[in-house]
């Protein structure tokens, strides 16, 4: 037990812990186990048969292969954005600062119609793509180019404030002790941001997969081709399957869970080899 | 979409729960599918003045739209809705069915198969019509890109589907009928989840020649667009669709709406009832008002689902259900 408990200097601990507990059990696990108990009405050959057929399987490719493919941009270019908000100053500033919440605030819905409106073959970027053959609405780009959208501001907000900490001193000392610009961001930036851009890349990754409402609408939503698995689940609720749903559920749960607990672990191997070196 | 019913739905309970407890005012609630909307709007106005005209007493309509599916499920998992008007039988089957809110014979207690007003299902094409879509059998084929929402999700494209396949099975026979509905559904580029949405799609974001449609929201669309843009193409086959109504026994009896529920579904199947319903496009059942309004809904021979399907609970476990045709066709 005391090996457990960590001294502090602030009291309650115990009590601080006792409600940590009881909030998550109150808004993750007991709704997270209602979906396993349902779940339960299934024995393990209907499950398997119902998470494994192809349409289903088809979907989860394009789920966590759009969501990973959007995560990856994210991290390019949200670290882009990132660095010249930290380190640039120019009019209007807080104006693209602002604008970069913009994903978190907009209901996904009205993303999902807004980008629709764009990029169908009549839209305002839409058709200049069109007599290019690149079609985005109605296929799986149309996904990915909303799940990069959702997922911009998670990489931005993320590594902003570790941008900020690190001091333009360190690059200039770096410069004199004669390393060029290319291991200067190398060996010297990019080390104390990695943990940072990790987590930026798991939130909006973790983001993307559960996304619904603005990927339906630029989806097309064809069975093989473009259908995410969310969708799959709303269309087993409609169809008053439950049991069916939440296996489909099940199984996103138990994958996002082992991906994201890779990427802590890559986190925690990283910084656990920045501080020894 | 999902936002905005949700939003409704959920309003429309809280407003609920307030205005019985704090107002004596009846209230009713008429839990609907998606393109009813404006014929309900109106509706609902009329019979809240024929009711105070007759009782003297005030009531106020709440209604909430959605993809018949959702709507149902919404009612199953507890929200309280007085009666149901929805897409199909089968929806209010499983209202029944999961919830026991009401009785499983609720089909035979009003006329017409409880089926107030029908439609049917028709094409929207672009104005000139390029592509020259005539019938079924011009949607299979190549080259031509056909809009329907999915029927797994919406009521409509259940109708649209069955549709297909009859003309399918008459024209070349038991078992082309797949094949035939295959290459159909191989010219869809886009699957809705709801009729709005395909709509939307068809309409607004230009996609596709052809697009299934309600007979009523093809009429809306044409009304709404202007007819410089679109044009209706009648097929030499289609289905008698019903939305039924019922009222939601178990819920009416616990509220003490009963006598107001069912005279609202009744007041559907009177004279200006069915002039109301004639004015949003859907056909009347009175053969009264149908022969006044015969001019306006185009001639088109009509199949039932009863006679070539045997009823609902058997189209959907053939057609609908996990690994049923429809789910063939993508998984060849």
């Amino acid at each position: 037990m005391n090996t457990f408990k960590q001294h502090s200097i602030l009291p309650g601990f115990n009590l601080a812990l006792g409600f940590t507990l009881l909030y998550l059990s109150l808004i993750v696990l007991i709704p997270l186990s209602a979906a396993f108990i349902r779940t339960a009405e299934l024995t393990w050959p209907e499950f398997w048969s119902i998470v494994t057929t192809p349409r289903v399987v088809a979907s989860y490719r394009l789920t966590f292969g759009a969501s990973f493919a959007a995560a990856c941009v994210n991290v390019v270019f949200g670290l882009l954005v990132a660095w010249v908000l930290v380190r640039y100053h120019f009019p209007g500033k807080k104006l693209v600062d602002a604008l970069v919440d913009l994903p978190f605030a907009l209901p996904t819905a009205v993303a999902g119609i807004a980008l629709t409106a764009l990029y169908a073959g009549n839209g305002w970027i839409g058709q200049f793509l069109e007599p290019l053959g690149i079609k985005v609405a109605f296929t799986p780009i149309g996904i990915f180019v909303a799940l990069t959208f959702i997922g911009l501001p998670f990489v931005v907000r993320t590594v902003q404030p570790v941008l900020e900490d690190i001091e333009s001193e360190l690059e200039e000392a770096a410069a004199t002790l004669g390393a060029n610009r290319w291991q200067t961001f190398t060996r010297v930036i990019f080390p104390v941001i990695f943990p940072a851009l990790m987590t930026g890349f798991a939130l909006a990754f973790a983001r993307a997969i559960g996304e619904y409402g603005s990927v339906i609408f630029i989806a097309g939503n064809m069975p093989m081709i473009s259908e995410i698995t969310p969708l799959l689940i709303v269309t087993k609720l409609e169809q008053y399957d439950y049991a069916g749903a939440t296996a489909l559920s099940v199984v996103m749960l138990v994958i996002s869970f082992i991906l994201l607990l890779i990427i802590n672990l890559l986190q925690w191997w990283s910084r656990r080899r920045s501080t020894i070196t | 979409m999902t936002i905005k019913t949700w939003l409704t739905t959920s309003l429309l309970t809280a407003s609920l729960i307030i205005s019985s407890n704090v107002l004596a005012e009846k209230t009713l609630l008429n839990v609907s599918y998606d393109p009813t909307r404006e014929l309900y709007q109106e509706f609902n106005a009329a019979f809240a003045k024929h009711w105070r005209e007759k009782t003297k007493e005030t009531v106020t309509i709440k209604q909430s739209h959605g993809g018949s599916g959702k709507q149902a499920r919404s009612v199953i998992d507890g929200l309280e809705a007085d009666v149901v008007t929805l897409a199909l039988a089968n929806d209010i089957n499983a209202i029944a069915e999961k919830s026991k809110l009401l009785p499983e014979n609720w089909q035979n207690r009003l006329a017409f198969n409880s089926t107030p007003y029908t439609s049917t299902i028709i094409f929207l094409v672009r104005k000139g019509n390029p592509k020259g879509i005539k019938d079924w059998d011009d949607l299979a084929r190549p080259g031509v890109a056909v809009i329907t929402p999915n029927p797994k999700t919406s009521g409509g494209a259940q109708w649209n589907f069955l549709a297909a396949w009859e003309f399918g099975k008459r024209h070349y026979g038991e078992d082309k009928a797949q094949e035939f509905i295959s290459n159909i559904y191989k010219n869809v580029p886009v699957l809705d989840s709801g009729a709005r949405g395909s709509t939307t799609t068809f309409v607004e974001r230009a996609v596709g020649d052809v697009l299934i449609s309600w007979e009523n929201e093809a009429f809306l669309a044409l009304k709404e667009y202007g007819s410089d843009k679109f044009e209706i193409v009648i097929p030499s086959l289609s289905i008698l669709a019903e939305p039924p109504v019922a009222v939601v026994d178990k819920v009416v009896d616990k509220r003490g709406t009963r006598q107001i529920a069912e005279a609202y579904l009744q007041y559907l199947y009177s004279e200006e009832g069915q002039e109301i319903v004639a004015k949003h496009f859907y056909r009347p059942t009175n053969p009264k008002v149908a022969e006044k309004h015969a001019g306006k809904f185009p001639k088109v021979e009509l199949f039932r689902i009863d006679d070539a399907f045997g009823g609902w609970k058997n189209a959907h476990k053939i057609h609908f259900a996990d690994g049923g045709t429809f789910d063939q066709i993508y998984l060849k």
